[in-house]
């Protein structure tokens, strides 16, 4: 039983809890996420931490409402108890001085990428961060971005904010500059993550990505979150969850994302029949 | 084997009970061989292949008398060799045969915890039951006295008993000791260390208790309420239990002993990464682990399709590699989730299955089919990247290998293609990686097994393992002989 202590709402559907979990404040490092079961007939989903306190013994966990376990945990408030939290998992980013990093966070990807900045930026590195999003509103953590990176980038599909463009565009302008990067971390959606690593590939510049499959137990037992990753399946919740994104087959990972989808879309109709019963409440 | 109802077993042995009763005292060895072996009541196949509750009903009273009077009480009871934690075999029988059931309980449980669960999934046929003196002068391991069931019957008695006596631990001690994995290993453990008056806790990483009886072997095998009964009977000794606790993530292995002042840890930490055949189209949409398929239905519930969260794939034509049974599992899981058609593809023959005969022929009653001297060659993917197909080769017996099992050798030019959607992976497991990966000064082999001596000590003073995490893919009792083992050198071990 993990405690949510603070909720906030960053954008129509992306939410920020802070929830009581002091070892996993702890022993966390960058890169690392949790698994969580809100009840008996849940579903197990993993969250990526992105950010915690050790002295308060808690965890920052952002996401998006997208699914059926999302949308229970959305309409969670602060005081109530999350009934199964377990973590941390997956193996850390490996963190050391590089020289100049790009830190590229597609939507929601910029809630595991803030601790990787935060990590990278304290091993000396020099970091521009470009940070993308479907419009202004959904755009998120752009001041703590901003503080803890010595250049900052902010691109909308749209337009309403920023460069109207996307994430590639800068991201292969860095890659064009004498100096290019020594590497680049790119986490967001998988179509993006793809391009991102399609855009540095003719470059030759190391590009880490990090991927979010389908996971039961994510302690390296059920195989459910295998990829391809240079001909070779790996498992994302114990040899990732972050690989090099030039060899990842994100085409099959794309394909591996959608194999519940039929379910999926049914149970997202219904959450979203639920929470307009909730609204007028 | 043909299917025979229930009633009709409880009728025959009465009779037969009936006719024995005026020389039930003076029984010879020949009389007691005579006895026609006991089958099984089951649940009907047509029907029971559409629902979760247990196969095997039990036997009846009359049925287990019967069988525990085919026992001819032998002096040197080649069964307890057979059992890796040593039961009083001949014993236990006798106390049935006397109708004394509550004695017949307490001699197993003098060397057993776990009764009504190695009653039902023990391999007792390569176990105690392969070196029975009945079934060796009958030609025939599948006539040996039935000691699984009649295990099964006494534990099954109990558990409707009301006054079951509590547990004795003796006073605190004052020492510690951490558990790492809730499973047969770590709760034979825990038991025989709390016996003794240690505080123990165990640190359970997924959100339930119980291990592989619970995340592995389905609900028509091995109903779950047993299983939560064995572990509220560890919660009744005072075991702690912390469950969602990943050791070696959640907090260090050696954090444990440094920080946290446990005198001991037990690793019993199970299976790990699925083992794939690494060929074209494993990672197809459709295809699955046997830990995949199986953790969803049983763990997360996903065969109640109504109200489980966790979804299943909704499969038509299955294949399911393997011939363990982890794969006859699957298969059977398969059928009861809705699918129409499961192929079951092995490249041995059946007499080298490793799945016990009994869920052979379970599998088999309920329709599973059976490819034997097959094997895949390749997964066949449509446009969407769904399976579509398997391809397999055929085999036919060469000379024996390694295992003394004659070796496969494919026929060339023999493939085939199945048409299926969904493709089964059972082919055993690999060793769990998180402790090794985060307690580097632990001594593992080259396939990632923990290395123990023969008092299941690991190369680290106070630290001991047992289980899967050893043994590789084994078996739960061999996991509750090594507990054992474990345990009394731990109780050793603190006594100093």
């Amino acid at each position: 039983m993990n405690k949510i202590i603070e909720k906030f709402q960053l954008s129509e559907s992306v939410y920020q809890l802070k929830v009581e979990a002091p070892l996993i404040a702890t022993e966390r490092k960058p890169g690392q996420f949790i698994l969580l079961l809100l009840s008996e007939n849940g579903e197990r989903i993993p969250l990526t931490i992105s950010d915690a306190d050790p002295l308060e013994g808690h965890i920052t966990l952002i996401f998006q409402a997208v699914g059926k376990t999302t949308h229970l945990l959305a309409n969670m408030n602060e005081g109530d108890f999350i009934a199964n939290l377990v973590g941390p998992l997956g193996t850390p980013t490996h963190i050391e001085n590089f020289g100049s990093v790009v830190c590229v966070g597609g939507g929601i990807g910029a809630a595991p990428l803030y601790p990787i900045v935060q990590g990278l930026k304290n091993a000396g590195n020099k970091i521009s961060v470009i940070l993308g999003a479907r419009n202004k509103e959904l755009l998120i953590l752009e001041n703590k971005m901003k503080a803890s990176s010595d250049e900052l980038i902010v691109c909308t599909d749209d337009g309403s904010y920023g460069r109207k463009c996307l994430v590639t565009e800068p991201l292969k302008e860095l890659c064009e500059q004498n100096n290019k990067p020594d590497l680049v971390v790119a986490i967001g959606p998988p179509i993006m993550m793809k391009f991102c690593s399609e855009t540095t590939r003719p470059f030759n510049v190391s590009t880490v990505v990090s991927l979010n499959t389908i996971m039961i137990d994510g302690t390296g037992m059920c195989g459910g979150c295998r990829v391809t990753v240079g001909n070779k399946t790996k498992f994302v919740c114990v040899d990732g969850p972050e690989f090099d994104g030039h060899l990842v087959d994100f085409d099959n990972m794309m394909i591996r994302l959608r194999a519940y989808k039929k379910r999926e879309d049914s149970d997202h109709h219904q959450c979203h029949i639920n929470l307009k019963i909730e609204d007028k409440d | 084997m043909t299917y025979i109802p229930p009633e009709i077993l409880q009728h025959d042995a009465k009779i037969l009970i009936e006719k024995l009763k005026s020389k039930q005292n003076s029984l010879t060895p020949k009389d007691r061989i005579s006895i026609p072996p006991q089958e099984m009541p089951t649940q009907d196949p047509n029907k029971r292949n559409k629902n979760m509750n247990e196969v095997a009903l039990g036997f009846f009273v009359e049925q287990a008398k019967l069988e525990a009077m085919r026992c001819i009480q032998c002096k040197n009871a080649p069964c307890v060799d057979g059992c890796p934690v040593r039961i009083d075999i001949p014993g236990f029988i006798k106390a049935i045969a006397q109708e004394d059931f509550k004695k017949a309980i307490e001699i197993i449980k003098n060397n057993s915890l776990l009764a009504s669960v190695c009653g039902r999934v023990c391999p007792q046929e390569t176990q105690c039951q392969e070196t029975c003196t009945v079934g060796k002068s009958l030609k025939d391991v599948n006539k040996a006295v039935s000691i699984g069931r009649l295990e099964r019957y006494v534990a099954d008695w109990e558990r409707t008993q009301k006054n079951i006596a509590d547990p004795i631990v003796k006073p605190n001690t004052g020492k510690k000791v951490a558990i790492v994995g809730c499973g047969p290993a770590g709760i034979t453990v825990a038991a025989d260390v709390r016996r003794e008056g240690h505080a123990v806790t165990i640190f359970e990483a997924f959100h339930k208790t119980g291990g592989v009886l619970v995340y592995g072997i389905p609900e028509f095998r091995l109903p779950k309420k047993i299983v939560q009964e064995e572990v509220d009977f560890l919660k009744k000794m005072g075991v702690e239990i912390k469950t969602n606790f990943i050791v070696g993530r959640t907090r260090k292995l050696t954090d444990l002993i440094q920080k946290d002042g446990f005198d001991a840890i037990f690793i019993g930490s199970g299976a790990g990464l699925p083992r794939f055949m690494n060929i074209e189209g494993e990672n197809l949409v459709g295809v699955f682990s046997a830990n995949e398929y199986l953790t969803r239905s049983n763990l997360m519930k996903a065969y109640d399709k109504e109200n489980a969260h966790t979804p299943i794939f909704d499969s038509k034509i299955v294949a399911v590699l393997g011939g363990g049974n982890v794969a006859m599992d699957a298969a059977r899981t398969a059928l009861r989730i809705g699918a129409q058609e499961v192929h079951l593809i092995y490249r041995r023959t059946e007499v080298e299955m490793p799945a016990r005969v009994e869920e052979v022929v379970h599998a088999k009653e309920e329709g599973v089919i059976f490819h034997i001297l097959q094997n895949a060659k390749q997964i066949i993917g449509d446009e969407n990247g769904h399976v579509k197909a398997i391809e397999c080769l055929k085999y036919e017996l060469g000379e024996p290998d390694a295992s003394g099992r004659r070796r496969p050798v494919e026929i060339s030019g023999s493939e085939f293609n199945i048409a299926v959607d969904t493709v089964i992976v059972a082919i055993g497991n690999d060793s769990n990686p998180l402790i090794k990966q985060t307690t580097p000064s632990l001594e593992t082999n080259r396939w990632g097994n923990i290395i123990v001596d023969e008092n299941c000590k690991s190369s680290i003073d106070g630290i001991y393992a047992g289980g899967d995490i050893v043994l590789g893919a084994a078996t739960v009792i061999l996991a509750m002989g090594q507990g054992r083992i474990a345990a009394r050198s731990i109780n050793e071990y603190l006594q100093d």
